[in-house]
């Protein structure tokens, strides 16, 4: 089970330069574990290429911050920012989405975190649907996401654009999240996004959303 | 076969409502040729399903939207401002797409555009490079453009996010938009937009272009 960023041990290079490069996680499952709801040409091409691309271009930009850090250049901080946080974000996002879905997910969460669907969006169907019309509604590329609220002790659904990260925009701790990216869905789904919406709730991994919580 | 060059919204009239209520619905244009003309470059699929359904749902929410816009005051109007530019912008941007692509297109432009090209450039080749780039670089769903700038007298390459039109949100006058959602190629594509960008170079129609970019110099 892989929670947040797998780093591979890089060679040290020495104390300023010292830093462990990302690496793609492993799927906790086979690319067709999910079939019917999520086909596996779309996990192959969303594990292997997309997040894959993310993880790259992460080190990548990691290594010129790292170099525009040492020399003090802070025009080129700031330009490598949008960078930073799109393939950040995106290495984020979906290394926690691979963790929320599994063959043998679906139904309904127990115990804790059920009770604190309820309390917080009145029932767990309400709860669904909230998070469903969140995620629908991205106009263009996002995630719809399930968060806790740390400050307010409560949970919260919210929309990001792109791959901003939930916690890094918003605060909200990030509990399980619906990539709602085009490639997430179309090869099975085509512009049908309601549907993707409808078959993923068959395979939300409640163990992993309820370990997160 | 329709063979209409479609500027901009096409409007079909409504039954006038009356003076305050009287507003035309915008409507979806014909594709100037039929869904597989631009194959191999475009496959038919993904030309049917984007005019078919994702234009159009531009187009059907648009009409919704400004519905509503019309009845509401002040503060639902602005509520309403993010539907608008989504819905608006779609159907604007495809509305543009569709008379940029031809099944004769590409090459490159002659005359005036090309010149133009070559002196906002450098040369055609490095314009093609830069808009490449821009569209292959956007971070999302997007669209790379090619634009008139009218106060400087010169084109200017300019990527936007989501639906957002290039004139409403920049002031540049749209010539050549490259659609860059993901359903725009990844039927055909998958993740390798710069596969698509590759193709998508042998459909544009420079005719169309050089009419955008004529009609914007007077």
């Amino acid at each position: 089970a892989v929670c947040g960023t797998s780093r591979q041990l890089a060679p040290a290079l020495g104390y300023l330069g010292s830093r462990q490069k990302h690496s793609l996680p492993d799927l906790p499952y086979d690319y067709g574990a999910l079939e019917p709801h999520i086909n596996a040409q779309i996990m192959q091409l969303h594990h292997s290429k997309h997040h894959a691309a993310y993880v790259n271009n992460l080190n990548v930009t990691e290594e010129k911050y790292q170099e525009a850090l040492a020399k003090g250049d802070v025009t080129a901080q700031i330009a490598l920012q949008p960078a930073l946080k799109f393939n950040g974000g995106g290495h984020i996002n979906h290394s926690i989405f691979w963790t929320n879905l599994s063959p043998n997910g679906g139904g309904e969460p127990k115990g804790e975190l059920l009770e604190a669907i309820k309390r917080d969006f009145g029932s767990f169907d309400k709860f669904k649907e909230k998070l469903t019309a969140a995620s629908v509604g991205v106009q263009g590329s996002g995630w719809g996401w399930l968060g806790f609220n740390k400050e307010r002790g409560h949970l919260q659904i919210a929309a990001c654009p792109n791959q901003d990260p939930l916690q890094g925009t918003t605060g909200l701790i990030p509990l399980l999240g619906i990539d709602v990216w085009e490639h997430a869905y179309y090869l099975q789904y085509k512009n049908v996004r309601p549907d993707y919406l409808k078959a993923i709730w068959n395979v939300i991994n409640w163990e992993n959303v309820t370990e997160r919580y």
